[in-house]
Formats: C-alpha cells, structure tokens, sequence
C-alpha cells in the first residue's frame, strides 16, 4: 500500500508544535499506521495553480489506519502549517472517503480520530471547500448512527473554527489541549467585521479565555482535556472511545436542553471568568495560571463539564 | 420575492407562518395532498446566533418526537453565522452543528428535508441550515457565498480584479448560485413563473437516501475530483 | 510558480531500502521533500516547484552539493517549496535521505 516510514516520536512531544504526520506517528503503536493516498500518489489540489500557490502531495491530509493502545482504528490528520489545515475539495474528499468506508463497512475499525487542525475553509476553493464541511458533517452523523465512535482532537496551531468548528461539535466526543482554540467565526475575523470594541483579537488574554481548551472544557464544549503532549492526547483519545454517545433523539433532546441551560446560566456573564464563576469556581482569575494537573482536578467538580448531549 | 410570497406560492392551501422580530421562520404548511409540512428558517438576511438556532432546533426536535412522516422545509436567507464576542464564548460551534444534527436526525428518523435559500446563504448559516438537508433548491436570484469578493480579496491578499477574473473560470470559489449548482451543493433553481408547490412536491419525491452532491459536482463539471478521491480513499480503507 | 527539473548520474545508490518518505511541510519559510526510490542505481532527479521567482542559481547550487555529498542513486526527489531559505532546503534534504537510509523492521 505504502512505504511512509515512521520516524520515532517521543510521548512528550508538543501537539501543538508538531506536524500532522508527527501526531499520527506518535498518537499511533509504533509501526502500526498504513496511509491510504500517500504522499507519492500527488492527490493534491489543482486549484491552486490559479493562484500561484504552492500545492502539497497530500492536499494538506492524511488518512489511514493503524492502532491506539492496541485497538484498530481509523484516522484522519489536517496540517494546519499547510495553508491553514483548510478544507478544499481534494482535502475534504479525503476526509469524506474515510468517513464514509468506516459508515458503510462494519469489517472496518469502530473508531474514527479527526486529528483537526484548521481554520475552515480554504477561500481559494470556498464553494467546494463548504460543501466538503456539508458532506463530511453528514458523513460523521450517519457513521454514529452505524455505531462508529468518531472522535475529534484539538490542539493544533489553526484549532478548529468555521467549517472545522462545526465539524468537530458534530462528532462523538471531543478532545482538547490548553493550547487548542475552537470556535466559529475567528477572533480577527469578528474584529474586522464588528469592530475592536467586539473583540479585540490582540489581547491574548481574552482570546484565550474565550476560544482556548480550558474554557471549552469547563462549560461542556469539550469532553476531555489532553495535556499538549502526544501521550496526553492517545490518553484522551482512549478514554472518549468507549463513552461516546449513541446518535438518536435521545441525545439531541439531552443537547437541547444542555445548550439552552447554559444560554440562561451565563445570559449575564460578559467574560469567561464570569462564566467560571457561575460554574462554582470560586477563583476563576487561577484558572489561567494552574498546571494541567490542578486543571483537571477543577473540572472534576464541574457538573456541566461532562455530559452525554452530542 | 419575499418569504410571504414564496410560501404564499409554496402552500396555496394555506400556512400559520408570520413576521416575527427575531426574523426566525416557524410554522407550517398545509400540502395539496392535505399533508402537514413543517417549516423553520431565518428571514432578511439575519445571522444566525446561538439565539437563533435554538427555537429552530427544538421545532425539529418536536416533529421527530411527534412521530410520523411530515417533510420539513428549511427555508434561508442569512447572512451568516453571528459575529459576537458572547456568542463564541458560549460556543457558537456547538449551536450550529446541533442544528444541522438535528435536521439529519429527522432525515433518518423519516421526515424528508428540503432546503430552499432565497436571499443570502453563507458560511457556518449555511452549513447549520440549507446545507444540512436532504436536497437544497434556490430561488432565482439567491445569493449562496462562502465569503463576498471583497472580504475574499483582503484574506486572500489578491486584488479584488483578479479574484474577479478568476471567478470567470472556476466555480471552486466564484461566489454566486450557478456556481453553487455547478459544484453540486444546490440541486438547482425554482422558477417563479411556475407554481412553487409542485416544485416542492418534485423535490420531495426525488430525494434520495445518500448525499449525491459529490457525483453531482462531479457531473455537472463545477467539481471534477471529489467523488473521485472520496471513493478512491473508500476503497483504499476496505482494502 | 517557478519549475525546475534537474538530472545528475551519482557515483553510487542512496543507502537503505525505504522505498519512499516525506519530510517537511509546505508552509511559509519551510517546504515538503518527497523522496521516492525509483530510478536507477546511479541516477538522481531533483524537482522543484516554487512560488518565489529567479532564485533557479540557488536551488541548482544548494542541490548540487546535497548530490555530491550523499550521491542520492536512484532517488528521485519532489520538492514544493513555501519560500525556505537554502539552509532549510538543504537541511530537510538531509533529513529525507537519512530516513530513506533507515532499513525496515
């Protein structure tokens, strides 16, 4: 099939500082991982030609399957050093294949991981790029609904907002890093269009308190905190696997309720410490300077934190 | 035209929809067959916040509890998703991906879903509303984007020229409905001319179980690799 | 963008068997090398894409001495660039034929 050598990555790696190949390779059993499309099969965009942009072998995704912590899985990693990790109508059809095998294929392993790491999508191929979110979206929806736990990990540079936003709420369970930013529309680009009174997308402070994994984490928008490290984020990705939600009315009336809850619990909160406070966290001002460890002590006693509506 | 005439033309047999302030579409419609048509959206342009989706959702939520087999008509002219500070710190990504969820939940749970985008239709809106149905169909005139020229041209770094240029020979990125056709993320456009209602029911009859919207891009030449490499990755994984 | 394909005969094959690898990323100020093992014993092809334009000397300098210091036989060599400096070129050059030289488990 392929002929991609592993080099070795150390468990105490940065997810945040490495790249998509170096988190596959480290998350993975060594040796374990098989890339479908590789790199010497130039899938790549032929779009970008137009705009005189650099293309990538492998369009800026890798999938494949290999095992974590011994169990067989399926996996997708988004570069998001390659033109923001963006979704584009070779790297969503990627994405969109593998997703959709695992839905159609009960032989195939029952776990997914959406290694993301992107901005949304890629405006050079903006019509195709949204309609991969669309497809790969309802891809995941139906493989949950064939009982495939597909779960998404975020500590990347890019984080996942827009398309990839969405794309990680619509999975299983979530995983995320200190480091890992998730959102919707970006801080600088809620600046651009409201103005520097809306968000001020250079106080690192309040963007990190607002879109950064700990926040994400402790009101419920994430469901398990991963240390920045390699091994941190194979710790999470194997506690999510055997917890994730069934697809069915059941939970999205349990989500409802949840998103509904939290709008009137925090309509009042103009900051996230406001919000944290709220949660029954007496000193929200520590929540920013506490190790990993403290951290996870915190959201133990959280009870929106943790949640079966997804 | 404005929503109450395309559901005046939709629902000749009479709907409950009326003007609301937060510019949201709730109601129903009643089908020439006498049939009960549910309907959601967002009206003049409005983005769409966590405000926003939540009454939407839990309509969607209500007729799948109900049980039965009414369609669902997700009706959209937005903006986008809404720009502000409150609505990202509460999670606008999870709201929005909850409503598309919910909508392909009805799907499955057998209410057929048909999108109809009359006004303007973009980014993360779009994908929690007319991208998440079934089939999606435009009123001539609808204005899908992922992002204007303008605002393309400052992330882009592009002079706005060139982009426009480009946009002459590629729907990858053109912002507009034909190139939305072309790509396959709308299935096509309704002509006002003819009654609406039959062209609903024409939409309503043909939908499918699986998303073609990638074979579609394929065909109609606006997306010539997806379906391809979709399928080339399938296969790789079955092995 | 700018293309470029050189050719040399090397003195002898490019040690392991690995039969392909990629190193690198394309992003600003950095590039991605795929090494692929597929020609003959003493040739080598090196191919560039890049969007920085007039810099042909420079890249045919800096691959020239990487030939001449490994004598990469029979590997032929993709290179798309995000505008690297020769330094980080000649480093991931490096680094690729180190992991072609890797023999398998």
């Amino acid at each position: 099939m392929n002929d991609m050598p592993e080099a070795r990555v150390s468990d105490s790696a940065s997810w945040f500082l490495s790249t998509a190949r170096e988190r596959i390779a480290g998350l993975l059993d060594h040796g374990s991982f098989m890339e479908f499309l590789p790199p010497t099969e130039r899938v790549q965009s032929p779009h970008l030609a137009l705009f005189d942009l650099p293309v990538a072998f492998d369009d800026g995704v890798i999938v494949g399957r290999g095992r974590l912590a011994g169990r067989d899985v399926l996996i997708a990693a988004q570069e998001g050093q390659f033109m923001g990790g963006t979704f584009a109508e070779v790297s969503g059809a990627k994405l969109l294949g593998l997703i959709r095998a695992a839905r159609d294929n009960d032989k195939l392993p029952r776990a997914i991981l959406l290694l993301l790491d992107s901005g949304g999508v890629r405006l050079q191929e903006a019509n195709a790029g949204e309609l991969a979110v669309a497809e790969v979206m309802r891809a995941i929806m139906e493989a949950r609904m064939a009982g495939v736990a597909v779960i998404a990990l975020v500590g990347g540079r890019a984080g996942a907002f827009g398309g990839a936003g969405l794309t990680a709420a619509t999975c299983s369970r979530i995983a995320i890093s200190e480091q890992g930013r998730t959102g919707v529309s970006g801080p600088e680009v809620i600046e651009t269009n409201k103005g520097v009174e809306e968000f001020d997308s250079k106080d690192k402070a309040l963007v990190w308190s607002v879109t950064g994994g700990r926040n994400r984490r402790l009101i419920g928008g994430a469901d398990a905190y991963a240390e920045d490290t390699v091994s941190g984020f194979r710790e999470a990705a194997s506690s999510l696997i055997d917890r994730a939600p069934t697809f069915d009315l059941a939970t999205l009336q349990a989500e409802q309720q949840r998103l509904s809850a939290r709008v009137e619990r925090f309509a009042n909160c103009s900051t996230a410490a406001e919000m944290w406070r709220v949660l029954g966290i007496t000193a929200p001002q520590s929540i920013r300077d506490m190790n990993d460890a403290a951290f996870v002590k915190i959201v133990a006693d959280v009870k929106e934190a943790s949640h079966d509506g997804r | 035209m404005t929503v109450a005439d395309i559901l005046a033309g939709l629902f000749p047999g009479g709907h409950d929809v009326a003007e609301r302030p937060d510019h949201l579409i709730l109601g129903s419609g009643r089908r020439e067959n006498g049939g009960t048509v549910s309907i959601i959206g967002i009206d003049d342009g409005e983005p769409l916040g966590i405000s926003g989706v939540l009454p939407l959702a839990e309509r969607v939520l209500d007729v799948i509890a109900a049980g039965g087999n009414i369609p669902i008509l997700v009706i959209v002219d937005t903006q986008g998703q809404r720009m502000a500070r409150h609505d990202e710190m509460l999670g606008l990504n999870e709201y929005l991906a909850h409503l598309a969820k919910c909508l392909r939940l009805a799907s499955h749970e057998g209410h057929p879903t048909v999108g109809l985008n009359y006004g303007k239709a973009a980014a993360g809106a779009f994908l929690a509303t007319a991208l998440a149905t079934d089939v999606l169909f435009a009123m001539p005139g609808a204005e899908p984007a992922v992002m204007d020229l303008p605002s393309m041209a400052r992330v882009t770094k592009l002079p706005e020229e060139k982009l426009k240029e480009l946009s002459q020979t590629t729907p990858v990125f053109a912002p507009g409905l034909r190139s939305m056709i072309e790509v396959g993320a709308v299935a096509g456009s309704w002509d006002p001319a003819k009654p609406l209602s039959q062209q609903f029911e024409a939409a309503l009859a043909a939908i499918t179980k699986q998303d073609l919207r990638d074979m579609t891009g394929a065909r109609r030449g606006g997306r010539k690799l997806a379906a391809t490499i979709a399928g080339r990755v399938a296969a790789a994984a079955i092995g | 963008m700018d293309n470029l394909k050189l050719s040399y005969a090397t003195r002898t094959p490019a040690a392991g068997d690995r039969q392909s690898v990629l190193v690198g990323v394309v992003a600003s100020g950095n590039l991605e090398v795929l090494f692929e093992r597929k020609l003959a014993p003493h040739e080598c092809v090196v191919e560039i894409a890049t969007p920085i334009h007039g810099y042909d000397e420079v890249w045919k300098a800096v691959v020239e001495d990487f030939v001449e210091r490994v004598s990469p036989g029979g590997l032929y060599i993709s290179i798309n660039d995000g505008g690297a400096r020769p330094d980080i070129v000649a480093l991931r050059l490096m680094q690729g034929v180190k992991t072609m030289e890797v023999n398998h488990e």
